[in-house]
Protein backbone atom coordinates (compact mmCIF):
# COMPACT_ATOMS: atom_id res chain seq x y z
CA UNK A 1 0.00 0.00 0.00
CA UNK A 2 1.23 3.46 -0.92
CA UNK A 3 1.00 6.49 1.38
CA UNK A 4 -1.37 8.31 -1.02
CA UNK A 5 -3.74 5.33 -0.98
CA UNK A 6 -3.46 5.32 2.78
CA UNK A 7 -4.48 9.00 2.94
CA UNK A 8 -8.20 8.39 2.39
CA UNK A 9 -8.48 4.78 3.52
CA UNK A 10 -7.13 5.63 6.95
CA UNK A 11 -10.43 7.42 7.58
CA UNK A 12 -12.37 4.31 6.75
CA UNK A 13 -10.09 2.43 9.09
CA UNK A 14 -10.53 5.03 11.82
CA UNK A 15 -14.30 4.79 11.46
CA UNK A 16 -14.32 1.00 11.40
CA UNK A 17 -15.85 0.93 7.92
CA UNK A 18 -13.26 -1.15 6.06
CA UNK A 19 -13.36 -4.81 5.19
CA UNK A 20 -11.12 -7.04 7.26
CA UNK A 21 -8.53 -7.55 4.50
CA UNK A 22 -8.28 -3.80 3.93
CA UNK A 23 -7.98 -3.17 7.64
CA UNK A 24 -5.08 -5.63 7.87
CA UNK A 25 -3.30 -3.85 5.02
CA UNK A 26 -3.75 -0.52 6.84
CA UNK A 27 -2.40 -1.95 10.06
CA UNK A 28 0.63 -3.33 8.25
CA UNK A 29 1.26 0.06 6.67
CA UNK A 30 0.92 1.90 9.98
CA UNK A 31 3.45 -0.51 11.41
CA UNK A 32 5.97 0.11 8.63
CA UNK A 33 5.51 3.82 7.79
CA UNK A 34 6.33 6.34 10.57
CA UNK A 35 4.76 9.24 8.65
CA UNK A 36 1.42 7.52 8.18
CA UNK A 37 1.59 6.22 11.71
CA UNK A 38 1.83 9.82 12.88
CA UNK A 39 -1.08 10.86 10.66
CA UNK A 40 -3.15 8.14 12.21
CA UNK A 41 -2.21 9.21 15.71
CA UNK A 42 -3.15 12.79 14.90
CA UNK A 43 -6.53 11.72 13.55
CA UNK A 44 -7.19 9.74 16.71
CA UNK A 45 -6.44 12.70 18.90
CA UNK A 46 -8.61 14.94 16.74
CA UNK A 47 -11.42 12.51 17.17
CA UNK A 48 -10.88 12.42 20.91
CA UNK A 49 -10.96 16.18 21.03
CA UNK A 50 -14.26 16.28 19.17
CA UNK A 51 -15.74 13.54 21.33
CA UNK A 52 -14.73 15.39 24.49
CA UNK A 53 -15.89 18.78 23.24
CA UNK A 54 -19.60 18.37 24.01
CA UNK A 55 -20.30 19.54 20.51
CA UNK A 56 -23.65 17.81 20.05
CA UNK A 57 -26.32 20.44 20.50
CA UNK A 58 -29.60 19.05 21.80
CA UNK A 59 -32.96 20.57 20.98
CA UNK A 60 -34.06 23.34 23.34
CA UNK A 61 -36.87 22.29 25.69
CA UNK A 62 -39.40 24.68 24.16
CA UNK A 63 -38.92 23.26 20.68
CA UNK A 64 -40.48 19.92 21.54
CA UNK A 65 -43.64 21.61 22.79
CA UNK A 66 -43.70 23.93 19.82
CA UNK A 67 -43.36 21.09 17.29
CA UNK A 68 -45.96 19.00 19.10
CA UNK A 69 -48.57 21.72 18.98
CA UNK A 70 -47.74 22.44 15.33
CA UNK A 71 -48.26 18.75 14.61
CA UNK A 72 -51.61 18.74 16.41
CA UNK A 73 -52.74 21.73 14.39
CA UNK A 74 -51.59 20.00 11.21
CA UNK A 75 -53.31 16.78 12.21
CA UNK A 76 -56.57 18.60 12.92
CA UNK A 77 -56.26 20.48 9.65
CA UNK A 78 -55.74 17.23 7.78
CA UNK A 79 -58.73 15.48 9.32
CA UNK A 80 -61.48 17.89 8.16
CA UNK A 81 -60.04 17.88 4.67
CA UNK A 82 -60.41 14.14 4.52
CA UNK A 83 -63.87 14.27 6.07
CA UNK A 84 -64.86 16.96 3.64
CA UNK A 85 -63.70 14.90 0.71
CA UNK A 86 -65.60 11.89 1.94
CA UNK A 87 -68.53 14.08 2.88
CA UNK A 88 -68.79 15.25 -0.68
CA UNK A 89 -68.55 11.66 -1.81
CA UNK A 90 -71.42 10.65 0.46
CA UNK A 91 -73.48 13.54 -0.82
CA UNK A 92 -72.71 13.15 -4.50
CA UNK A 93 -72.43 9.39 -4.87
CA UNK A 94 -76.20 8.67 -4.54
CA UNK A 95 -77.08 11.71 -6.62
CA UNK A 96 -74.61 10.57 -9.23
CA UNK A 97 -76.08 7.07 -9.20
CA UNK A 98 -79.60 8.45 -9.58
CA UNK A 99 -78.45 10.70 -12.40
CA UNK A 100 -76.84 7.77 -14.21
CA UNK A 101 -79.99 5.67 -13.86
CA UNK A 102 -82.17 8.53 -15.10
CA UNK A 103 -79.84 9.13 -18.00
CA UNK A 104 -79.89 5.44 -18.91
CA UNK A 105 -83.69 5.39 -18.80
CA UNK A 106 -83.83 8.55 -20.86
CA UNK A 107 -81.44 7.16 -23.49
CA UNK A 108 -83.18 3.78 -23.64
CA UNK A 109 -86.65 5.28 -23.76
CA UNK A 110 -85.76 8.03 -26.19
CA UNK A 111 -86.45 6.13 -29.46
CA UNK A 112 -89.54 4.57 -27.91
CA UNK A 113 -90.80 7.93 -26.78
CA UNK A 114 -90.10 9.38 -30.20
CA UNK A 115 -91.85 6.43 -31.83
CA UNK A 116 -94.73 6.79 -29.44
CA UNK A 117 -95.11 10.45 -30.27
CA UNK A 118 -94.83 9.74 -34.00
CA UNK A 119 -97.35 6.91 -33.70
CA UNK A 120 -99.80 9.30 -32.06
CA UNK A 121 -99.30 11.75 -34.88
CA UNK A 122 -99.75 8.98 -37.43
CA UNK A 123 -103.04 7.91 -35.84
CA UNK A 124 -104.18 11.53 -35.59
CA UNK A 125 -103.39 12.02 -39.29
CA UNK A 126 -105.29 8.81 -40.05
CA UNK A 127 -108.32 9.96 -38.04
CA UNK A 128 -108.21 13.37 -39.69
CA UNK A 129 -108.13 11.75 -43.12
CA UNK A 130 -111.35 9.86 -42.29
CA UNK A 131 -113.27 13.09 -41.87
CA UNK A 132 -115.42 13.92 -44.88
CA UNK A 133 -113.47 15.35 -47.79
CA UNK A 134 -110.04 14.78 -46.25
CA UNK A 135 -109.17 11.31 -47.40
CA UNK A 136 -107.42 11.94 -50.69
CA UNK A 137 -106.15 14.86 -52.74
CA UNK A 138 -105.81 12.75 -55.83
CA UNK A 139 -108.41 10.11 -56.43
CA UNK A 140 -107.08 7.30 -58.55
CA UNK A 141 -106.60 3.57 -58.45
CA UNK A 142 -103.78 3.89 -60.92
CA UNK A 143 -100.27 3.97 -59.46
CA UNK A 144 -99.07 5.80 -62.58
CA UNK A 145 -101.45 8.64 -61.81
CA UNK A 146 -100.89 8.82 -58.09
CA UNK A 147 -97.07 8.70 -58.12
CA UNK A 148 -96.55 11.62 -60.56
CA UNK A 149 -99.11 13.65 -58.63
CA UNK A 150 -96.58 14.08 -55.79
CA UNK A 151 -94.03 15.66 -58.17
CA UNK A 152 -93.38 19.24 -57.14
CA UNK A 153 -95.29 18.78 -53.90
CA UNK A 154 -92.63 16.79 -52.03
CA UNK A 155 -88.83 16.71 -52.14
CA UNK A 156 -88.97 12.98 -52.71
CA UNK A 157 -90.89 10.54 -54.89
CA UNK A 158 -92.83 7.95 -52.90
CA UNK A 159 -93.10 4.41 -54.24
CA UNK A 160 -96.70 3.62 -55.16
CA UNK A 161 -97.86 0.05 -55.67
CA UNK A 162 -101.04 -1.34 -57.19
CA UNK A 163 -102.14 -4.10 -54.80
CA UNK A 164 -105.68 -4.53 -56.11
CA UNK A 165 -104.96 -8.12 -57.17
CA UNK A 166 -104.13 -8.93 -53.51
CA UNK A 167 -107.33 -7.30 -52.21
CA UNK A 168 -105.98 -3.90 -51.28
CA UNK A 169 -107.55 -1.25 -53.48
CA UNK A 170 -105.61 1.96 -54.06
CA UNK A 171 -107.98 4.89 -53.53
CA UNK A 172 -105.52 7.69 -54.10
CA UNK A 173 -103.02 9.87 -52.34
CA UNK A 174 -102.69 13.15 -50.46
CA UNK A 175 -100.17 15.41 -48.82
CA UNK A 176 -100.06 15.24 -45.10
CA UNK A 177 -97.96 16.59 -42.31
CA UNK A 178 -96.52 14.13 -39.78
CA UNK A 179 -93.46 14.31 -37.57
CA UNK A 180 -92.79 17.93 -38.39
CA UNK A 181 -92.54 17.39 -42.10
CA UNK A 182 -94.60 16.92 -45.24
CA UNK A 183 -95.20 13.29 -46.04
CA UNK A 184 -96.86 11.28 -48.77
CA UNK A 185 -100.04 9.50 -47.70
CA UNK A 186 -101.39 6.67 -49.84
CA UNK A 187 -104.84 5.34 -49.10
CA UNK A 188 -105.85 1.73 -49.68
CA UNK A 189 -109.06 -0.02 -48.91
CA UNK A 190 -109.57 -3.57 -47.66
CA UNK A 191 -113.30 -4.40 -47.65
CA UNK A 192 -114.74 -1.57 -45.50
CA UNK A 193 -111.41 -0.76 -43.84
CA UNK A 194 -109.28 2.17 -44.88
CA UNK A 195 -105.51 1.98 -44.70
CA UNK A 196 -103.22 4.99 -44.62
CA UNK A 197 -99.64 4.40 -45.75
CA UNK A 198 -97.39 7.29 -44.78
CA UNK A 199 -94.07 7.57 -46.56
CA UNK A 200 -91.22 9.96 -45.75
CA UNK A 201 -87.44 9.93 -46.21
CA UNK A 202 -85.82 8.41 -43.16
CA UNK A 203 -83.73 10.53 -40.84
CA UNK A 204 -81.62 7.45 -40.24
CA UNK A 205 -79.84 5.61 -43.04
CA UNK A 206 -80.35 1.91 -43.60
CA UNK A 207 -83.19 -0.29 -42.48
CA UNK A 208 -85.07 -0.52 -39.23
CA UNK A 209 -87.07 -3.54 -38.28
CA UNK A 210 -90.85 -3.39 -38.10
CA UNK A 211 -92.54 -2.04 -35.03
CA UNK A 212 -96.13 -2.87 -34.22
CA UNK A 213 -98.14 -0.57 -32.05
CA UNK A 214 -101.74 0.11 -31.33
CA UNK A 215 -103.18 3.42 -30.38
CA UNK A 216 -106.81 4.38 -29.78
CA UNK A 217 -108.01 1.13 -31.32
CA UNK A 218 -105.95 1.48 -34.49
CA UNK A 219 -103.14 -0.82 -35.46
CA UNK A 220 -99.88 0.66 -36.60
CA UNK A 221 -96.85 -0.87 -38.22
CA UNK A 222 -93.75 1.16 -38.90
CA UNK A 223 -90.45 0.34 -40.53
CA UNK A 224 -87.61 1.82 -42.48
CA UNK A 225 -86.49 0.42 -45.79
CA UNK A 226 -84.16 1.81 -48.46
CA UNK A 227 -83.78 5.06 -46.52
CA UNK A 228 -87.56 5.60 -46.47
CA UNK A 229 -89.71 5.44 -43.38
CA UNK A 230 -93.13 3.83 -43.62
CA UNK A 231 -96.09 3.91 -41.29
CA UNK A 232 -99.18 1.89 -41.91
CA UNK A 233 -102.29 2.61 -39.86
CA UNK A 234 -105.77 1.15 -40.05
CA UNK A 235 -108.64 -0.30 -38.07
CA UNK A 236 -107.94 -3.49 -40.03
CA UNK A 237 -106.94 -6.49 -37.91
CA UNK A 238 -103.26 -6.91 -37.31
CA UNK A 239 -102.69 -10.06 -39.36
CA UNK A 240 -104.23 -8.60 -42.50
CA UNK A 241 -102.33 -5.38 -41.90
CA UNK A 242 -99.15 -7.44 -41.73
CA UNK A 243 -100.06 -9.04 -44.99
CA UNK A 244 -100.42 -5.56 -46.49
CA UNK A 245 -97.03 -4.56 -45.08
CA UNK A 246 -95.44 -7.63 -46.66
CA UNK A 247 -96.86 -6.65 -50.03
CA UNK A 248 -95.65 -3.06 -49.71
CA UNK A 249 -92.18 -4.22 -48.69
CA UNK A 250 -91.78 -6.57 -51.64
CA UNK B 1 -59.72 8.40 14.37
CA UNK B 2 -57.30 7.64 11.57
CA UNK B 3 -55.69 11.06 11.99
CA UNK B 4 -55.32 10.51 15.75
CA UNK B 5 -53.69 7.16 15.14
CA UNK B 6 -51.29 8.67 12.62
CA UNK B 7 -50.28 11.44 15.03
CA UNK B 8 -49.77 8.93 17.81
CA UNK B 9 -47.55 6.70 15.70
CA UNK B 10 -45.64 9.69 14.41
CA UNK B 11 -45.01 11.08 17.87
CA UNK B 12 -43.85 7.68 19.05
CA UNK B 13 -41.38 6.96 16.26
CA UNK B 14 -40.23 10.32 14.91
CA UNK B 15 -40.49 12.78 17.79
CA UNK B 16 -37.70 11.08 19.82
CA UNK B 17 -35.27 11.96 17.02
CA UNK B 18 -35.62 15.67 17.68
CA UNK B 19 -32.17 16.08 19.24
CA UNK B 20 -30.55 14.60 16.14
CA UNK B 21 -32.74 16.78 13.94
CA UNK B 22 -31.93 19.93 15.85
CA UNK B 23 -28.22 19.15 16.05
CA UNK B 24 -27.95 18.75 12.27
CA UNK B 25 -30.11 21.82 11.58
CA UNK B 26 -28.16 23.85 14.11
CA UNK B 27 -24.80 22.96 12.56
CA UNK B 28 -26.06 23.57 9.03
CA UNK B 29 -27.85 26.88 9.67
CA UNK B 30 -25.40 27.98 12.41
CA UNK B 31 -28.25 29.68 14.22
CA UNK B 32 -30.50 28.56 17.07
CA UNK B 33 -33.57 30.49 15.88
CA UNK B 34 -33.25 29.31 12.30
CA UNK B 35 -32.54 25.75 13.36
CA UNK B 36 -35.75 25.73 15.42
CA UNK B 37 -37.75 27.02 12.46
CA UNK B 38 -36.17 24.46 10.15
CA UNK B 39 -36.83 21.61 12.59
CA UNK B 40 -40.47 22.58 12.96
CA UNK B 41 -40.92 22.80 9.22
CA UNK B 42 -39.09 19.52 8.69
CA UNK B 43 -41.35 17.84 11.26
CA UNK B 44 -44.46 19.09 9.50
CA UNK B 45 -43.09 17.84 6.20
CA UNK B 46 -42.20 14.52 7.78
CA UNK B 47 -45.73 14.26 9.17
CA UNK B 48 -47.13 14.86 5.70
CA UNK B 49 -44.90 12.17 4.19
CA UNK B 50 -45.25 9.82 7.16
CA UNK B 51 -47.27 7.36 5.08
CA UNK B 52 -44.09 6.80 3.05
CA UNK B 53 -42.13 5.78 6.16
CA UNK B 54 -41.98 2.00 6.18
CA UNK B 55 -40.49 1.64 9.61
CA UNK B 56 -36.81 0.96 10.16
CA UNK B 57 -34.25 3.71 10.69
CA UNK B 58 -36.40 6.65 11.76
CA UNK B 59 -33.37 8.87 12.45
CA UNK B 60 -32.02 8.60 8.89
CA UNK B 61 -35.52 9.05 7.50
CA UNK B 62 -36.05 12.23 9.49
CA UNK B 63 -32.54 13.60 8.96
CA UNK B 64 -32.96 13.29 5.23
CA UNK B 65 -35.98 15.59 5.46
CA UNK B 66 -34.19 17.91 7.91
CA UNK B 67 -31.23 18.15 5.57
CA UNK B 68 -33.45 18.94 2.57
CA UNK B 69 -35.31 21.56 4.57
CA UNK B 70 -31.97 23.06 5.63
CA UNK B 71 -30.76 23.25 2.06
CA UNK B 72 -33.99 24.94 0.98
CA UNK B 73 -33.60 27.41 3.84
CA UNK B 74 -29.93 28.04 3.03
CA UNK B 75 -30.76 28.48 -0.65
CA UNK B 76 -33.27 31.17 0.31
CA UNK B 77 -31.34 32.91 3.07
CA UNK B 78 -27.68 32.24 2.47
CA UNK B 79 -27.32 32.24 -1.28
CA UNK B 80 -23.84 31.26 -2.33
CA UNK B 81 -23.17 28.93 0.56
CA UNK B 82 -24.39 25.87 -1.30
CA UNK B 83 -21.51 25.55 -3.69
CA UNK B 84 -19.92 22.17 -3.78
CA UNK B 85 -16.19 22.07 -3.71
CA UNK B 86 -14.91 20.48 -6.88
CA UNK B 87 -11.46 19.59 -5.66
CA UNK B 88 -12.97 16.75 -3.65
CA UNK B 89 -11.66 14.13 -6.07
CA UNK B 90 -8.23 15.73 -6.33
CA UNK B 91 -7.68 15.24 -2.65
CA UNK B 92 -4.07 15.50 -1.73
CA UNK B 93 -3.58 14.18 1.74
CA UNK B 94 0.08 13.32 1.46
CA UNK B 95 0.87 16.92 2.26
CA UNK B 96 -0.59 16.45 5.73
CA UNK B 97 2.18 17.40 8.02
CA UNK B 98 2.92 14.27 9.94
CA UNK B 99 4.07 16.03 12.99
CA UNK B 100 2.79 15.23 16.46
CA UNK B 101 0.06 17.66 17.43
CA UNK B 102 -1.61 15.72 20.20
CA UNK B 103 -0.73 18.46 22.63
CA UNK B 104 -2.15 21.10 20.35
CA UNK B 105 -5.38 19.23 19.85
CA UNK B 106 -5.76 18.46 23.50
CA UNK B 107 -5.57 22.19 24.09
CA UNK B 108 -8.25 22.88 21.50
CA UNK B 109 -11.15 23.66 23.75
CA UNK B 110 -14.79 23.19 22.98
CA UNK B 111 -15.21 26.77 21.84
CA UNK B 112 -12.41 26.74 19.27
CA UNK B 113 -13.53 23.34 18.01
CA UNK B 114 -17.05 24.64 17.64
CA UNK B 115 -15.83 27.63 15.68
CA UNK B 116 -13.54 25.54 13.49
CA UNK B 117 -16.35 23.14 12.57
CA UNK B 118 -18.74 26.00 11.84
CA UNK B 119 -16.21 27.42 9.41
CA UNK B 120 -16.05 24.21 7.37
CA UNK B 121 -17.72 24.31 3.97
CA UNK B 122 -21.30 23.02 4.18
CA UNK B 123 -20.81 19.60 2.60
CA UNK B 124 -17.80 18.75 4.80
CA UNK B 125 -19.46 20.15 7.89
CA UNK B 126 -22.59 18.04 7.49
CA UNK B 127 -20.62 14.87 6.84
CA UNK B 128 -18.42 15.46 9.88
CA UNK B 129 -21.39 16.31 12.12
CA UNK B 130 -23.27 13.16 11.12
CA UNK B 131 -20.17 11.00 11.62
CA UNK B 132 -18.58 12.48 14.72
CA UNK B 133 -21.51 14.01 16.58
CA UNK B 134 -24.30 11.62 15.60
CA UNK B 135 -22.05 8.57 15.29
CA UNK B 136 -23.71 7.57 12.03
CA UNK B 137 -22.29 4.87 9.77
CA UNK B 138 -21.10 5.65 6.24
CA UNK B 139 -24.20 3.86 4.96
CA UNK B 140 -26.54 6.03 7.02
CA UNK B 141 -24.73 9.22 5.96
CA UNK B 142 -24.86 8.09 2.32
CA UNK B 143 -28.62 7.57 2.65
CA UNK B 144 -29.26 10.94 4.26
CA UNK B 145 -27.02 12.97 1.95
CA UNK B 146 -27.65 10.92 -1.20
CA UNK B 147 -23.98 10.13 -1.72
CA UNK B 148 -21.94 7.09 -2.72
CA UNK B 149 -20.13 5.45 0.21
CA UNK B 150 -16.74 6.37 -1.26
CA UNK B 151 -17.70 10.03 -1.34
CA UNK B 152 -18.72 9.88 2.32
CA UNK B 153 -15.23 8.64 3.16
CA UNK B 154 -13.43 11.19 0.99
CA UNK B 155 -15.55 14.03 2.38
CA UNK B 156 -14.70 12.94 5.90
CA UNK B 157 -11.01 12.86 5.00
CA UNK B 158 -11.27 16.37 3.62
CA UNK B 159 -13.33 17.62 6.56
CA UNK B 160 -10.84 16.32 9.14
CA UNK B 161 -7.89 17.74 7.29
CA UNK B 162 -9.53 21.18 6.99
CA UNK B 163 -10.55 21.05 10.63
CA UNK B 164 -7.05 20.25 11.73
CA UNK B 165 -5.62 23.07 9.63
CA UNK B 166 -8.10 25.52 11.11
CA UNK B 167 -7.34 24.47 14.62
CA UNK B 168 -3.63 24.88 13.96
CA UNK B 169 -4.15 28.35 12.51
CA UNK B 170 -6.54 29.59 15.12
CA UNK B 171 -5.13 32.43 17.18
CA UNK B 172 -4.40 31.09 20.61
CA UNK B 173 -4.57 27.54 19.32
CA UNK B 174 -0.82 27.33 19.18
CA UNK B 175 -0.25 28.89 22.55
Amino acid sequence: MSCSEFGVLIHGYLDGELELSRSLEIEQHIGSCPSCSQTYANLRSLRQAIAGGSLHIDAPKGLRMRVRSALRRESRAEAPIKLMRWGWMFLWAPLGAVAIVLLAIFILRLPQAADGRLAQEVVSAHVRSLQPGHLVDVTSGDQHTVKPWFNGKLDFSPPVKDLAAQGFILLGGRLDYVGDRAVAALVYQRRKHLINLFITPSARAGSVAEKSLSDRGYNLIGWTQSDMSYWVVSDLNESELRQFVLLVRK
Amino acid sequence: MIAEDKLERFEKSILPQMDAAYNLARWLTRSDVDAQDVVQEAYLRAFKFFAGFRGGDSRSWLLRIVRNTCYTWIGKNRRGEVKMTTEEEALDLTSDAATPDEVLLQKADSKSLHQAIEELPLEFRETLVMRELEGMSYKEIADVADLPLGTVMSRLARARRLLRQRLLNQPGGKG
